[in-house]
């Protein structure tokens, strides 16, 4: 008796308790955010997390559509001259800011010139050195006044480039490129971040920001099109741990989260299939080879390890269908670059693909009946980086191959590749930060220096992609960038393995939700029913 | 401690140590899981680091695999990598025939692949057609046995919880040793001496405690390596604290006790006072805290390995397991549960035996 | 007493120091620094983060900055979480984990003293052997699959309480992590105390006690006095590392305690996070085991605080 009372008392309790967050007519999405934001700054950000909640709180020029195409923002249109360099946006003249003011030209004049100042510590801040003078600013050696950012009036702003950036717009959608509020931020500095001094000009305003619990925003009725969002609130929940994510989901208490846990997908999809909505993603997976240190400078051995890889088998088995097979640098759907140069032996049978490595393993003295080679796999540490390597080294033993593993912590493993110390192949990745090509192959230039963890170095590549950077027809630029990727692709510094998938559990009764190649589900678009 | 007391003192307390069936029946499942794991992974058939991938995450079962499902799967797979399908399929007595069929002619080398997959063995081709689109293999079906299963790789968990088992057993007793070592004569010391010097050294355990063992174990890293002898060394750093607090708490009522006071009224020097008298009286606590410090140190070791310090693949541990085992808890709860059962039986035997020493240690008991 | 207070909150600062000072040069001699990880950052910004963030100075005059400030009692900037201070987080993340490890540790107490004594009472029956049976479960199985395995039972299963959150400390929020806290140290208490009230419970002056016919209970409740004292050296550590959170409960459940900024803050080089956290349980180390040499002097007239 004595325990069915208690056991009442709890659930009473526990009732309400849900009750206090959800049972009002309200309508309120709980999202899961599989990594805390770093900031809420614009112009600080640095994670995809925080993109997720700037596109709700912020809006720049252009924006997303719920299936992550480009439509106007708080620009209506805009017109770029025929060199390319110069681009004028029309501003919309009902964009207000959460309290009411107008949104004007000289509020983008302030935020560009804010990002590109060295005291900032903008971390996006060379996305945009394609604007005029922008690079000297953030070195210390400009003005702001010579930014090629101008206000020609209060709805008309200008852009002058240094050179044709035709991917310039997807730049401008980046988190990074909205707008702030600079009445906030000169009145009250650091502290204009707090929600009780929190400006934006966004559909949603924020209200409430507690680390590691729940950052809360409320439907922003100053904004333009207040009238299509259809939800009141968003309470963004981290949920750094994908299998407490993954109950709390089935629990109810979460209609949305960005992953789910590799290692319980059987589960999903038998259990929640419905809810499960993996998309391809504009990511790729690779390991990288040190070109700088022998036997992996020498192409033909990159080659026969990497014919060597079952890369259907890594993304069905390991990765649980979480993962596509990767056969290009650059992922399939990315902007306009239409199909990627895939990798020669994509369609090459596994024994075609065997008998290559062999003769190339022997050419370079290694191979079966010659040297063995010893080399070791670093990754940072994880279940999937794990099984991956282990997997990699079984893939590599009929090549007379011996594999050790080191694995480091996050910041140990990245400062590792970045010093270039001695490794022999080590894991990478690379989430594209706009929709471009350029983003990706941009990996493997030499002026790339402690970002290209390979030290690749082909002059003939740099000079292709130099050619693209300052290409203003959009179809020769991606002949030429294709050309850039069939040497990467021939010369493999980088093993690319997989390409990302989104993960996302979206609820039944979550509507207005679109899969798409950049894994943006602004909450704009979504309603509960 | 003199040699004839020594003696029985010692056959005293073996004697009571063998009266206790507990006890008895602890050291012997003791002597036998550690047994089956320095010598058990070579008789399960399974070399620690094979992977079969063809049984990836295959459920533990007495059955023999493949299964006939197994045997299809594989072939199917195997096909698709060569552009080709299975047409026909037949499986009887342990023999296999495959038809193979493809838009092109089949690649004969796929009999290597047949070959070197895990479910098949002496595959040969037994037909072809003219313009080789079609092609019949014969192979016999090559069956292994995983009773515990096998893990995200493919690799037999039953092998792996024993090798695992080396490396936690070994940890579980030399850093519990070194802690224990260094927290009781630290402990014991700091109360018997009290005043300034307890002071003195309880604030060196203060200061360590509050050291960032993080980083503490990354620059261990760094500086040497991966390194087997490391993992001992930071794992003892740390877990001699609260030991060497909860002896030096026991100390200080010791040492107020008559009998201590009588004898060091007769002149027996302060080493042999703390080593005869107030040791051995703080044994009851220490015992328990063993017991506890033990499986803390086994779970620790998977923190070290996160870090890069502990163990490395393919070698494992129980530790490493059990936190990649709690992972999967919704699809294969097996692959956290038989290394927490090897863990846990060979915990509950270590505190009856640690409750039988303590029984047979105490001193007030004879 | 006093006097003996003050001494030892004295003897707190150079410990602090000590603590303060190896621990800036061991966290900046690691490798990887906060702008390092899977979003690579492009060199020539890298640059510019570094000395926005005065990681460009020396480092003797990092740490003298750093000690300059700790002196007007700023923790500085968290590096990680860029809109907050290292003193706001905790202002936040201290209260809540306080709060849970204190319900923990009284939960843990309550429990583990009155079965570890009714384990004694009855040494070696079979009530003796089902606690111990229970309490040795309790200590080997960790908390991050108990955590897991209660919220499959209580919350996915029966739907009694909520699967993780903290809703603003809500009852029914609080239950499954403070069990979850509570249980390992509920098993270590309970053995503990059977432990030595044993021992006591053959000492002289309570066999006096029993010979002299009181009841079970007074005999029970005066050996447990001195009984305890190994319970409570156990405590000072324990009840530190308890109020402080724990990474895992917090992790599991979703609760914004400061047990995550302990290892996340050194897994994310946050400097300032590490440093505010080595700190913080430097000042809790230093407290809980000056209430513990005090409690002894209480349960123990023998001992004497010097």
């Amino acid at each position: 008796m004595r325990f069915s009372h208690g056991t009442r008392a709890l659930v009473l309790a526990a009732a309400l308790a849900m009750g206090a967050t959800t049972a009002s007519a309200e309508m309120v999405l709980h999202r899961g955010n599989s990594g805390d934001p770093e900031t809420l700054d614009p112009q600080k950000t640095s994670s995809v997390y925080e993109g997720n909640i700037l596109r709700d709180l912020f809006e720049g020029l252009v924006i997303h559509s719920a299936a992550a195409k480009i439509l106007p923002g708080v620009a209506d249109s805009w017109t770029s001259s025929a060199d390319g360099l110069t681009w004028t946006f029309k501003l919309k003249s009902n964009a207000k800011w959460s309290n009411g003011e107008p949104v004007t030209a000289d509020d983008f004049v302030y935020s560009y010139r804010r990002m590109m100042d060295a005291a900032t510590g903008s971390q996006y801040a060379n996305m945009l050195f394609v604007i005029k003078n922008a690079e000297a600013l953030n070195k210390g050696t400009g003005k702001p006044e010579d930014l090629g950012v101008e206000a020609v009036d209060a709805h008309t702003l200008k852009f002058t480039l240094s050179g044709p950036t035709p991917y310039f717009i997807e730049l401008l959608a980046h988190q990074s490129s909205f707008p702030v509020y600079r009445g906030a931020i000169e009145k009250y500095g650091k502290d204009w971040i707090k929600p009780e001094n929190f400006v934006s000009n966004g559909p949603f305003k924020l209200t409430e920001n507690v680390p590691h619990d729940h950052i809360t925003i409320i439907r922003n009725p100053a904004h333009y099109d207040a009238a299509k969002v259809k939800l009141d609130k968003v309470v963004y929940l981290p949920t750094e741990d994908r299998s407490a994510a993954l109950r709390r989901f089935q629990a109810g208490e979460l209609d949305m989260n960005d992953e789910v846990p590799t290692d319980q997908i059987k589960f999903i999809r038998q259990n929640m299939k419905d809810e499960f909505r993996p998309a391809p993603y504009l990511g790729t997976y690779y390991f990288v080879f040190n070109t700088k240190k022998p036997p992996f400078d020498d192409v033909r051995v990159r080659r026969a390890l990497s014919l060597m890889v079952d890369r259907e088998f890594l993304a069905e088995e390991i990765w649980g269908g979480t993962m596509l097979p990767g056969y290009s640098m650059v992922p399939e759907g990315t902007g306009s670059y239409g199909t990627p140069v895939w990798w020669s032996a994509k369609d090459k049978s596994p024994a075609d693909r065997e008998d290559e490595a062999m003769r190339l393993m022997k050419e370079a003295g290694f191979g079966p009946g010659g040297k063995t080679l010893k080399l070791e796999i670093r990754y940072n540490t994880s279940e999937n980086h794990k099984k991956t390597s282990v997997a990699l080294a079984d893939m590599w033993k009929p090549l007379n191959v011996e594999v050790s593993l080191v694995n480091t912590d996050v910041k140990t493993h990245y400062a590792f590749l970045r010093e270039h110390q001695p490794f022999d192949v080590a894991r990478a990745g690379w989430i594209a930060d706009y929709n471009d090509a350029q983003n990706f192959l941009f990996l493997a230039e030499t002026a790339t220096k402690s970002l290209n963890y390979s030290q690749y170095s082909n002059p003939e590549y740099d000079a292709l992609m130099a050619r693209a950077a300052t290409e203003g027809d959009a179809a020769k630029r991606s002949a030429t960038l294709h050309e850039a990727e069939t040497i990467l692709m021939r010369d493999e510094p980088y093993l690319v393995l997989m390409t990302y998938m989104s993960k996302q559990m979206v609820s039944k009764r979550l509507k207005g939700w679109e899969p798409n190649t950049l894994d943006y589900h602004p909450s704009r678009y979504l309603w509960l029913e | 401690m003199s040699e004839g007391e020594g003696r029985s003192l010692f056959d005293d307390a073996v004697a009571r140590l063998i009266g206790n069936r507990a006890a008895v029946a602890s050291m012997i499942f003791l002597a036998v899981m550690t047994l089956a794991c320095f010598v058990g992974p070579f008789f399960t058939g399974h070399p620690y680091d094979k992977v079969y991938p063809d049984y990836v995450k295959a459920a533990p079962s007495f059955e023999a695999r493949p299964t006939a499902e197994e045997v299809a799967e594989t072939a199917t797979r195997i096909a698709r990598r060569f552009r080709a399908r299975v047409e026909d399929f037949r499986l009887d007595q342990g023999r296999v025939e495959i038809g193979l069929a493809g838009a092109g002619p089949v690649d004969p080398r796929i009999v290597d692949y047949y070959e070197r997959a895990d479910g098949f063995a002496g595959v040969h081709i037994a037909g072809r057609s003219d313009d080789g689109r079609k092609l019949t293999l014969r192979a016999d079906v090559r069956q292994i046995r995983f009773w515990f299963g096998t893990d995200g790789n493919g690799r037999d968990l039953l092998t792996r919880v024993l090798i695992g088992g080396r490396i936690s057993i070994l940890i579980g007793i030399l850093a519990t040793g070194v802690a224990l070592m260094i927290g009781v004569s630290w402990g014991a010391t700091a109360g018997f001496l009290g005043g300034r010097v307890d002071m003195m050294m309880m604030r060196v355990v203060d200061i360590l405690y509050a050291l960032p063992f993080i980083f503490f174990v990354i620059l261990l890293v760094v500086f040497f390596g991966r390194n087997f002898v490391l993992m001992f060394v930071a794992v003892g750093a740390i877990e001699w604290l609260d030991m060497a607090r909860i002896v030096r708490g026991q100390t200080l009522v010791i040492k107020r006790q008559e009998y201590v006071q009588a004898a060091e009224a007769l002149g027996v020097t302060t080493a042999a006072l703390i080593r005869r008298h107030v040791v051995p009286n703080t044994l009851g606590p220490v015992v328990v805290y063993v017991t506890l410090l033990v499986p803390k140190v086994i779970l620790l070791e998977s923190f070290l390995s996160f870090l890069g310090l502990g163990v490395q693949e393919p070698m494992t541990s129980w530790g490493v397991l059990i936190s990649e085992g709690a992972n999967n808890n919704r699809d294969l709860a097996y692959l956290l549960i038989f290394p927490a059962l090897f863990l846990t039986s060979t915990l509950f035997a270590l505190n009856f035996l640690g409750d039988g020493l303590r029984d047979a240690l105490d001193p007030k008991d004879r | 007493m006093i006097s003996f207070v003050l001494r030892r909150l004295l003897s707190a600062l150079p410990t602090i120091f000590i603590v303060v000072t190896v621990s800036f040069f061991l966290i900046r001699v690691a490798p990887g620094g906060p702008f390092d990880g899977e979003s690579h950052i492009d060199p020539r910004i890298l640059e510019n983060l570094k000395r926005v963030y005065q990681l460009d100075q020396p480092l003797w005059m990092q740490y003298w900055l750093f000690l300059k400030n700790l002196a007007h009692g700023d923790l500085g900037p968290s590096f990680f979480f860029k809109d907050f201070t290292v003193a706001q987080l905790f202002a936040v993340s201290l209260p809540v984990s306080m709060e849970n490890g204190a319900a923990a540790l009284a939960l843990a107490l309550a429990f583990g003293i009155s079965l570890g004594t009714v384990a004694a009472l009855r040494q070696n029956h079979g009530v003796d052997h089902a606690v111990m049976g229970v309490a040795t479960i309790g200590v080997t199985i960790p908390n991050f699959v108990v955590g897991p395995l209660l919220t499959l039972i209580f919350a996915l299963g029966l739907s009694w309480l909520p699967a993780g959150g903290w809703n603003n400390g809500a009852f029914a929020n609080r239950v499954l992590p403070v069990v979850t806290l509570a249980l390992p140290q509920m098993a270590v208490i309970a053995r503990l105390t059977r432990a030595s009230l044993i021992e006591a419970l053959r000492a002289n002056h309570i066999r006096t006690l029993r010979a002299l016919g009181l009841p079970t209970t007074t005999v029970t409740l005066h050996a447990l006095r001195g009984a305890l004292l190994p319970v409570v050296s156990y405590l000072g550590p324990a009840a530190a590392n308890l109020m402080t959170g724990s990474v895992v409960v917090e992790r599991i459940f979703g609760i914004p305690g400061v047990g995550r900024y302990f290892v996340d803050g050194a897994l994310s080089r946050d400097y300032t996070l590490v440093m505010g956290t080595v700190i913080l349980i430097s000042v809790f180390v230093i407290v809980f085991n000056l209430i513990v040499d005090i409690l002894y002097s209480f349960l123990d007239p023998r001992v004497r605080m010097e």
